[in-house]
């Protein structure tokens, strides 16, 4: 059974379709990588998979439950990485963690435990107590990630989590994701960078316009990488 | 009710490390109602007027040095206006009284004698064959408009005085040596004031640290409600919202850490301005009443026009132009009658209604009334404001 299942998913603002008839399953284990040009409607379908949005159609599952914004269990079982830096730079990285702990429910001794292992795992036990907002781009990346991991989610969704950051934190980025999946973590992984896309993902889907325009292993997209593929379905027409 | 708690202490933190408490809810209030209080107070309450005087020895005698006496004002002779020109000008003195001979009577009255200044009956200099009137030329510091005000009106009571003893002279044909007689009559009119008026009205130093406290108070708010928007822009509140908790909590907790940033701060305020400039605020009760209401109503009112706005910095600009016409509208600065016909345009300013509630509980009635319009506001602007930060936050 697939950890998030996707299925006709909608969202339009007022006239605008921003996501339409969107589908796609990620199992257990499996790193699934939704690409698309920009606003091509991946954050959109982020946040409808998250809870964050409401759908004005289709269906999201998580682990054979229904999942909608106010789905608390369910949500329980995503970890969220934004693409935005959201971590509070007031707060050291171990009060942003203890916070988000906090959230889904995580107290006591079980949280100092978890707080030290993803402290760990993104490489900051060492500098914990400082102010988040004296930390470079790439030990903001790594606590952005690191505040996702904290439940010891079933599906882990990162949007674009490597954007703007130096290659040995990107390196150190994606070998955590690729752990994470080893040990069973559904991961949901929208990135612009195509060889990142087909080094880390089993899968990929490549949206434009709201719409699924194909789906599979990036070596079955029938074009020389992932990138060739990638323009070919989406075109070479400027975006921004 | 945990995780409530739990965004409400985390926001509180994030305040006082960021200094937005520290600034907005006690220094700036502080600070101005300090100022405000140094500059408009001191003259209102307590006027210490460095005045020159060039002659005009009974107009000295019958108003400046009781005047001096009491401590309203230092007195110093000057040679000539001239001089008196050259020291207001410098700062050292804040008016001079300059003294022109002219005839004693404006009603055909032999000339008035130059006599003993500390005598009942005296009357200033005058020499006798020059035209024109006497006259008090008052010589004004621009830096000192309050204290040459006061010199003005001081003049032109003396100046009414002499001409209402003069007329009554002319009128019994008597001569100025019956001037001591005259004053020893009773007055015919005695000004009084309103009792209940001068029990109600506040103090300056109160009324400035009210209207300061109660003005930043909604800039307290602003901050804290512009920061849902900055919290959505960071991307923060999406990851908070996909935890699992429950959307209207989330909204809930920013709201009341608006609330307790501005409580907090105005009770910082309410202790330190009795303490450092002497308010009043009144019947504690009474007060906890007005401060727990006015903060509500600010809560609800500036996150209501806020949700209208789509950006962070569109909400604070929206908000501080909210809280600027509500403060002056209100009489958070200077009393509402100053405003003309548009002072009806308080009724709609919870700061009018705190400052209200003050003078009430000053005059010992009940602030029954003014919070209630208070509760009111919050009670409309509180469920507007939850309503529509939903749609915020799903932006």
């Amino acid at each position: 059974m697939p950890v998030l299942e996707v299925v006709g998913l909608r969202k339009s603002y007022k006239d605008r379709l921003v996501v339409d008839g969107v589908g796609f399953a990620v199992r257990e284990g499996e790193t699934y990588g939704l690409l698309g040009p920009n606003g091509a409607g991946k954050t959109t379908t982020i946040s409808m998979v998250v809870g964050v949005l409401a759908r004005d159609a289709g269906e999201v599952r998580i682990a054979g439950r229904p999942h909608d914004t106010a789905g608390r269990a369910t949500k329980s079982l995503i970890g969220y990485v934004p693409q935005e830096l959201a971590v509070y730079p007031d707060l050291t990285a171990r009060e942003n963690l203890r916070f988000f702990a906090g959230l889904y429910g995580i107290r006591g001794s079980e949280a100092r435990r978890r707080i030290g292992e993803v402290l760990e795992i993104v490489g900051l036990a060492d500098r914990a107590g400082e102010a988040a907002g004296k930390y470079s781009g790439g030990m903001s990346r790594r606590l952005n990630i690191g505040i996702g991991l904290l439940n010891r989610p079933r599906l882990l969704v990162l949007d674009e989590p490597t954007a703007g950051v130096d290659p040995q934190s990107r390196t150190s980025i994606l070998d955590s994701v690729r752990r994470l999946a080893g040990d069973g973590t559904a991961v949901l992984y929208t990135t612009h960078y195509m060889e990142e896309a087909q080094r880390l993902c089993d899968r990929v889907g490549i949206i434009d316009h709201g719409r699924m325009l194909a789906e599979g292993r990036p070596d079955e997209l029938g074009a020389p990488d992932l990138e060739a593929a990638f323009l070919q379905l989406t075109g070479r027409e400027l975006r921004d | 009710m945990r995780a409530l708690m739990l965004i409400l202490r985390k926001d509180l933190r994030q305040r006082l490390r960021d200094g937005t408490l520290l600034i907005y809810a006690v220094a700036l209030p502080l600070g101005m109602a300090f100022l405000l209080n140094l500059v408009m107070g001191g003259s209102a309450q307590r006027l210490d007027a460095r005045y020159g005087v060039v002659g005009l020895p009974a107009f000295t005698e019958r108003v400046l040095r009781p005047m001096e006496a009491a401590g309203r004002v230092r007195l110093r002779q000057v040679a000539s206006a001239e001089e008196g020109r050259e020291l207001t000008g410098r700062g050292e003195l804040d008016a001079v009284f300059a003294g022109s001979p002219g005839p004693s009577s404006v009603a055909n009255l032999p000339p008035a004698e130059t006599t003993d200044p500390a005598s009942p009956g005296a009357t200033d200099p005058v020499s006798p064959g020059t035209t024109g009137p006497a006259s008090i030329e008052v010589i004004g510091s621009v830096d000192a408009p309050v204290a040459v005000q006061v010199a003005r009106e001081l003049a032109e009571s003396y100046a009414a005085a002499e001409r209402g003893e003069r007329l009554a002279l002319a009128v019994a044909g008597a001569g100025p040596r019956a001037v001591p007689e005259l004053r020893a009559l009773p007055e015919p009119i005695r000004v009084r004031q309103d009792a209940s008026l001068s029990v109600r009205q506040l103090d300056t130093g109160t009324y400035h640290a009210a209207g300061t406290a109660v003005f930043f108070l909604f800039f307290a708010v602003l901050i804290c409600v512009s920061g849902i928007f900055a919290e959505r822009a960071s991307g923060m509140l999406a990851r908070i919202m996909a935890a699992p908790v429950r959307g209207p909590v989330v909204m809930a907790a920013k709201l009341l850490g608006g609330a307790l940033t501005a409580l907090i701060g105005m009770v910082i305020l309410v202790v330190a301005s009795s303490l450092l400039l002497g308010a009043r605020w009144g019947d504690p009760a009474g007060v906890a009443a007005l401060v727990a209401a006015v903060v509500l109503a600010a809560t609800g009112l500036m996150a209501a026009v806020a949700t209208f706005a789509r950006t962070a910095e569109q909400a604070a600009n929206w908000q501080s132009v909210a809280a600027t016409a509500l403060g002056i509208a209100g009489g958070a600065f200077f009393p509402v009658g100053q405003l003309g016909g548009l002072a009806v345009l308080s009724q709609a300013s919870p700061h009018h209604w705190f400052l209200e509630g003050l003078a009430d509980l000053r005059g010992g009635g009940s602030v029954a009334l003014p919070v209630a319009v208070l509760l009111g506001f919050a009670a409309v602007g509180i469920p507007v404001a939850l309503a529509r930060l939903g749609r915020v936050a799903r932006a």
